[in-house]
Formats: C-alpha cells, sequence, structure tokens
C-alpha cells in the first residue's frame, strides 16, 4: 500500500502543469434524457468534473447510482429539471433511472 | 403522433377507444363486460379498478388530471351494480406531492367506496413511499412495515395487494423482492384452492414488454405460489392502455389510466405520453368494474370499448 502511493505521488508531482489546467478549466460534461434514455450512455471525463443530468422527457426521471448503497442519488426530476454531481475520484459508475430502471448509463471517470 | 395520422394508427387507437368495463366474478372467474349491460343486475359483489391518475400532471395531452379522474369516478358511480369497493393500482399523483395526494385523497374519499391502493413508481418519490402508505394503506395490515403490500377478504375473495415499484434494480423491471415473496407465500399458506384470488400491483406481474420495462422480473415467482390456486385475476396499470391474457388459470388484465394513452409496445420512440387528437382524450381514458356472482361459469374475459 506503501509503495503504491509513493508511485502515485510521483505520478502527480510529474504533471503538475496539467493537473493545474483541469482545475482551472472546472471540467463539466451534460448527459440528456430523451425518450426513456441517457445519452451519451458512456460518458468519459476526468477526475473532478461536474457532470449534469437534464430530463427533456415529459415524465419524470431520477439518477441513482447503481453502487449499494448509491453514491449518488438525485430527487425526482420533472421536465427539463437538472441534477449535478461531481466525479472526484477514478472508478466507472453505473447508474439508472429509480423510476424506469431498465434506463442504464455509465460514467467513466480517469 | 404526427398531425396527419395514418388510417392504421387511426385503427390502432380505435382498439383502447372506450371507458367502461364491467367485470363480473361468474362462479369465482371474473369476466368483463361493458359497463350498463344485463350482467350487472343480477351481480350480487361488484368492484372498480382504477388507475394511473397522474395528479399533478399537466401537459399535452392532458392539462386537467383531475377533470378526467373525476369522470372515471362518475362512470364508476353510475354503473347499475355499484361497486362496493375500488381498487386503485398505482400512480395516483404524478411527483408524490401532498398537494397531489390532496386532490387525489379528495376527490376518490367524495365517492364513499372504500378504496384500496397500491403504488406506482410516481408514488413512492423521495420519501420511499412512507407518505402514501400513512395516507393511503391506512387500517390495511402491512405484509411488512412500510412495505406497502397487504391483503384483506371481502365477499368471499381474497384481494392481494403487491408493491412492485419501491425496489427498482439497476437494469430491472418491476420488483417484489425475497420478502415480500416470502409474505405472499405465507399468507396464501393453508387458503382454500377454491378461494377466488384478486391480485392488484400497479406494474403488469407478466412480461409486455421488457425493451420499455413493462413487466415484474421475480413476477414469476409470484405467479408461481398462486398456481395453485383455481380462479386467479391478476389486475394492474402502469401502461395506460388495456391488454390482457388468460394463461391457465389466471386471467390478466391492465386498466386504462384516468390521465393519459401511452403507445402501443415498441410502436414508439419511448413509453411517454401519447398524443391524442383534441376532444378525443376521454375515448382513451376509464376504469374497469369487476362484478361478483355466485354460481359456475367457465372464463371469459371481453374488453369492450364504450366510445369511438
Amino acid at each position: 500500500m506503501q509503495r503504491r502511493l509513493i508511485v502515485l505521488g510521483l505520478a502527480g508531482a510529474a504533471l503538475p502543469a496539467h493537473a493545474a489546467k483541469a482545475t482551472a478549466a472546472k471540467a463539466t460534461a451534460t448527459v440528456v434524457i430523451d425518450n426513456f434514455t441517457f445519452t451519451p450512455a458512456m460518458l468519459q471525463v476526468s477526475v473532478g468534473t461536474t457532470v449534469t443530468f437534464v430530463n427533456h422527457d415529459y415524465l419524470p426521471h431520477s439518477i441513482v447510482s447503481a453502487q449499494s448503497p448509491p453514491s449518488f442519488k438525485s430527487k425526482a426530476l420533472d421536465t427539463d429539471d437538472s441534477f449535478t454531481h461531481i466525479f472526484d475520484s477514478a472508478g466507472n459508475y453505473s447508474y439508472f433511472c429509480g423510476l424506469h430502471p431498465h434506463m442504464k448509463g455509465m460514467v467513466m471517470v480517469a | 403522433m404526427s398531425d396527419h395520422p395514418t388510417r392504421r394508427v387511426a385503427l390502432e387507437c380505435m382498439l383502447w377507444a372506450g371507458s367502461g368495463l364491467l367485470w363480473t366474478v361468474v362462479g369465482g372467474v371474473p369476466r368483463s363486460a361493458l359497463i350498463g349491460g344485463a350482467r350487472a343486475a343480477e351481480a350480487n359483489f361488484s368492484f372498480a379498478q382504477i388507475s394511473d391518475s397522474h395528479i399533478g400532471f399537466s401537459r399535452d395531452p392532458n392539462l386537467d388530471t383531475p377533470g378526467t379522474l373525476q369522470a372515471a369516478l362518475d362512470l364508476v358511480r353510475a354503473a347499475p351494480a355499484r361497486p362496493s369497493l375500488l381498487l386503485h393500482t398505482g400512480d395516483v399523483s404524478h411527483l408524490s406531492k401532498p398537494a397531489e395526494f390532496d386532490v387525489a385523497a379528495k376527490l376518490i374519499g367524495a365517492t364513499g367506496i372504500p378504496t384500496a391502493y397500491v403504488p406506482g413508481e410516481h408514488d413512492v418519490l423521495d420519501d420511499a413511499g412512507k407518505s402514501f402508505i400513512d395516507r393511503f394503506q391506512r387500517g390495511m395490515k402491512q405484509g411488512a412495515a412500510g412495505g406497502a403490500y397487504y391483503s384483506f377478504d371481502q365477499a368471499g375473495i381474497h384481494f392481494i395487494g403487491l408493491n412492485n415499484v419501491s425496489d427498482p434494480k439497476a437494469g430491472g423491471m418491476g420488483n417484489l423482492g425475497a420478502a415480500q415473496l416470502a409474505w405472499l407465500a405465507a399468507d396464501l399458506q393453508g387458503r382454500s384452492a377454491s378461494t377466488p384470488i384478486v391480485v392488484f400491483a400497479h406494474i403488469p406481474l407478466w412480461v409486455i414488454y421488457p425493451q420499455w420495462g413493462w413487466g415484474t422480473d421475480d413476477g414469476a415467482q409470484a405467479l408461481g405460489l398462486l398456481q395453485r390456486f383455481g380462479s386467479v385475476t391478476v389486475l394492474n396499470g402502469h401502461i395506460h392502455q388495456v391488454m390482457q391474457k388468460v394463461e391457465g388459470n389466471v386471467a390478466f388484465h391492465t386498466a386504462r389510466a384516468t390521465a393519459f394513452p401511452q403507445p402501443a409496445p415498441g410502436s414508439a420512440p419511448s413509453p411517454g405520453p401519447m398524443k391524442v387528437e383534441a376532444g378525443r382524450l376521454r375515448s382513451f381514458l376509464g376504469v374497469a368494474s369487476i362484478t361478483h356472482v355466485q354460481g359456475t361459469a367457465p372464463l371469459a374475459i371481453i374488453d369492450t370499448p364504450l366510445g369511438a
């Protein structure tokens, strides 16, 4: 564990300019819901990105992390309502609609 | 739907046209016919089903969901065999808001007909269904605390209200869950196979169209527990259109909404509200009435549209 931390620390030190740039830009991304579908269904973002989910359907939807317990969960989003979540650590985050669970999506954070 | 519906679309719409349906439990076997039919006179117990009132929804094609709920209730009250019981198969509200629940409770309560409710996914937002249970299932002995499922007996029929909306799984459809299935098994244990059973739940217990989540993942397990009974009627909502089938001793039926129609499976890009021609909305909405008659007769379920 300790060894891994050291390696990560070195990698971080090697990329200070990059990291600073990403933070300054405050990366954002959007997932839209149309016709009971998340688009894009697979979203790739960098660590720290703020992702906004917007519902354009006439029926409400929600965003629920597929992890147990859910690591993020929105309230029901009525037409044109949105939900934002900051993905601040790397990983693949599956989510689904809490009203229509056949609707699925994923945010890949690297 | 386009501004210029094709003849085929118009014909498909006709399939859903109508709003009243009389159910008769003949010899413990429910059958349906047109409200106002002669059979109502010979009935000795009748009940009605309403569904998907979505109070709070106010967009095309329905800006007045309280008004269409009221129209459905008027139809129930006008039935020649006045129902002794009303079942609401969920999505009472659109967004689980107290004001939406208030409107529905007031309109339905004004009928004076005792009403048994199960929740739809729109009724259990944000508080896991607590406010729905407190308001609409008061006096029902819960199968499990906060579970929103229960059973009761009336007129010789065993009614079972199930909840398949509170425990969704990623990628899944409706879900009952292990605890509810265990309760159902216990609830049915020792009950005579000749007891007529009516199961009501929001999402169809049979798989209609998985691409739109129209089914219940563990519904087959529930139906397996009901297999030994001679007469089982499964009443659902959620899909805002009439569909039915008979499988062995089990008759399945989904009710029209009182709020807005949804498209036939796969006939549209999504199950969102179906736009209808101005002035024709009410022909897509409706209620179902069920009447119990002592006697013997073969199973027959017939949907009859009232209007065009």
